[in-house]
């Protein structure tokens, strides 16, 4: 009853007053219209398929017969699947042993190229080049680079005593041998920190110098805090990227030897596209999914307390 | 530094022991960048010393690095075992049209989420940043369906289209550059009675040559290097792009390593060639990227 008493008055306020100018109409339109591809996007590739996918986890499909309903029968499936847990953990293994080494080579490489060297365009191009390369002629290169009898790998190792390792067929050396490859794919990472290095403000260090800060020191008390934003996207996209290999798995090893390889997005693009039990593989997609992003909101609730960002303190 | 040099030798005082370090660690520096460098390019100088080689040589310890008779015929070769023009020409077509996308979508998106103000834009911004983070492979399956549903496998569609809806890091990094534009721009524009399509195609995009040559590049890379799409959609070898057209010569003549890797550096070159020509871009882009974090 109140609620009727009231909102006679309010309707003739709003209606005094547009709730909008007309510029603000317009550009109200306007933002819409031109942002429209991006939102029409999200909900065509995004949205839509990931409810979508929700549908197809409950469901049996061949893409042949018409879809049967399973209701979570793909998910206790996947419980008593082996190959679910040796996928996770060899994809849990090759992330977080590659992920810190990359990212080290990245930041290592950066602080060199960061001390005014003569030549750093030139080393800059070095270090990037191999990044650029197009993902399946770096694994077809790296093939015969791992080949245990005339690799290029094998070949260096022995002048120094080590070796032969047989590194694309032994399972204890088929992962190591993926995250030895991705340093060579840290040229844009290391870029980005390259920039990170570049912003620090001299007079910071100049100021820390003054106190009598030693370079160690001044490293970690000026320059980390202050490029530790970019050194938290590095791990975020880094983390992301590495739960998602897929490439030089399906290229180099199909997953073996003894699934020593076989990395989730491979073992989901097998269910999909080789067996076609899309139910199936929408289920393992979704708890890759899940996954990762437990992993990004993990990094994202403990990032206060070691990224710095400037203004918000 | 040469001031040092050009005076007499000092008494070896606190001060100039101190310089010789300095120098010293300047040039082991040097030493340890220069020996990554070369552990950095091994791999690529492997490709091209061994698509250049008899079969007979490929194998052959300590690794002739320069071959003595480069065999520049291994390229005719490959291009005679399978259609590399073809493929070559579907990777140009798809990265074209994905580029092109890729570069009017983030132009005109970054342009609503930049400068105009209206209600709701942070929220896009916000759904913008959180699809950058979100891993694509939970689409993969749902997005091959609808594909198949609308009669796109077998088709280069599913290859370019997705670009002209605007990739989340394109706009970004678009959106980036467009807000270190000064504002009076558009007042003025708008002064004169032009409106916000007018004020994007011939005040602001013409400013933003910088971003748009990254976007370009990044794209075209993306499109041209890309491989789990063509995989997924493409099954018809004239199709091939040339990922996948690399692939099949490694599944088909693996054991004449000389031959894959002659087509693997037909694979790497363009990618190279345009790395030295627009490597300004390149190094752009990846600043840019860093500013997420901030």
């Amino acid at each position: 009853m109140a609620t009727i008493t009231t909102s006679p008055p309010l309707l003739a306020k709003t209606a005094k007053r547009p709730f909008l100018s007309a510029a603000a109409r317009r550009d109200l339109r306007d933002g819409l219209l031109f942002t429209s591809p991006f939102i029409l996007g999200v909900l065509l590739l995004w949205v839509g398929p990931m409810l979508y996918s929700l549908y197809l986890v409950a469901h049996d499909w061949n893409m042949i017969t018409p879809p049967e309903f399973v209701g979570m029968k793909n998910f206790t499936r996947v419980l008593a699947d082996p190959l679910v847990r040796k996928s996770l953990v060899n994809t849990a293994y090759y992330t977080f042993g590659g992920v810190p080494l990359q990212l080290l080579v990245a930041f290592g490489l950066a602080v060199m190229l960061n001390q005014n060297v003569r030549g750093l365009g030139i080393y800059r191009t070095v270090y990037y080049l191999p990044s650029i390369t197009p993902a399946v002629a770096f694994a077809v290169v790296w093939i015969q680079i791992l080949n245990p009898e005339f690799g290029v790998l094998n070949n260096v190792l022995s002048w120094v005593g080590l070796g032969p390792i047989n590194w694309l067929f032994n399972p204890a050396w088929s992962k190591p041998a993926f995250i030895l490859m991705s340093l060579w794919l840290t040229g844009f990472q290391m870029i980005i920190f390259l920039a990170g290095l570049q912003g620090v403000p001299k007079e910071l260090q100049e100021a820390a110098e003054i106190d009598g800060a030693n370079v160690w020191r001044r490293f970690l008390s000026v320059t980390i805090p202050i490029i530790s934003p970019i050194i938290f996207f590095n791990l975020i996209i880094g983390i992301i990227g590495s739960f998602q290999v897929f490439t030089s798995a399906f290229i180099m090893t199909k997953g073996g030897p003894q699934d020593s390889t076989l990395f989730m997005v491979l073992y989901i693009y097998r269910n999909a596209f080789e067996l076609f039990k899309m139910g199936y593989a929408a289920a393992l997609a979704w708890i890759l999914f899940i996954i990762i992003m437990f992993f990004t909101a993990i990094q994202f609730f403990f990032a206060n307390r070691w990224v710095y960002y400037e203004g918000k303190r | 530094m040469s001031i040092a040099t050009t005076q007499p030798v000092l008494p070896p005082t606190a001060r100039s022991s101190r310089k010789r370090r300095a120098r010293l660690s300047y040039l082991l520096l040097h030493v340890v960048m220069i020996l990554l460098g070369i552990t950095f390019l091994v791999p690529l100088a492997w490709v091209a010393s061994t698509s250049l080689k008899l079969p007979g040589q490929v194998f052959v310890t300590p690794i002739e690095w320069i071959p003595a008779a480069p065999q520049w015929s291994n390229y005719q070769e490959v291009f005679g075992r399978l259609p590399f023009h073809l493929f070559i020409r579907n990777s140009f077509y798809v990265s074209f049209l994905g580029t092109l996308g890729s570069v009017l979508s983030s132009i005109t998106v970054a342009f609503g989420l930049s400068r105009i103000r209206w209600p709701g834009r942070d929220l896009v911004f916000t759904v913008l940043l959180t699809t950058m983070m979100l891993p694509g492979v939970v689409t993969m399956i749902p997005v091959f369906i609808m594909f198949k549903n609308i009669g796109w496998i077998g088709t280069f569609y599913p290859l370019w289209v997705p670009a002209w809806f605007g990739f989340a890091f394109y706009i970004f990094l678009m959106r980036q550059y467009m807000l270190t534009l000064p504002l009076e721009l558009d007042e003025a524009a708008k002064i004169d009675g032009a409106s916000n399509f007018r004020i994007l195609w011939q005040v602001i995009a013409p400013l933003c040559g910088p971003a748009i040559a990254t976007v370009t590049i990044f794209s075209f890379l993306q499109h041209y290097n890309a491989f789990m799409e063509p995989l997924i959609y493409i099954s018809d070898n004239e199709m091939f792009t040339l990922p996948l057209g690399l692939l099949w010569f490694q599944g088909r003549f693996g054991n004449f390593w000389h031959l894959v890797m002659a087509a693997s550096m037909i694979t790497i070159i363009p990618v190279i060639v345009l790395f030295f020509v627009a490597q300004r871009y390149f190094v752009q882009g990846a600043q840019f990227a860093g500013l997420t974090g901030r």
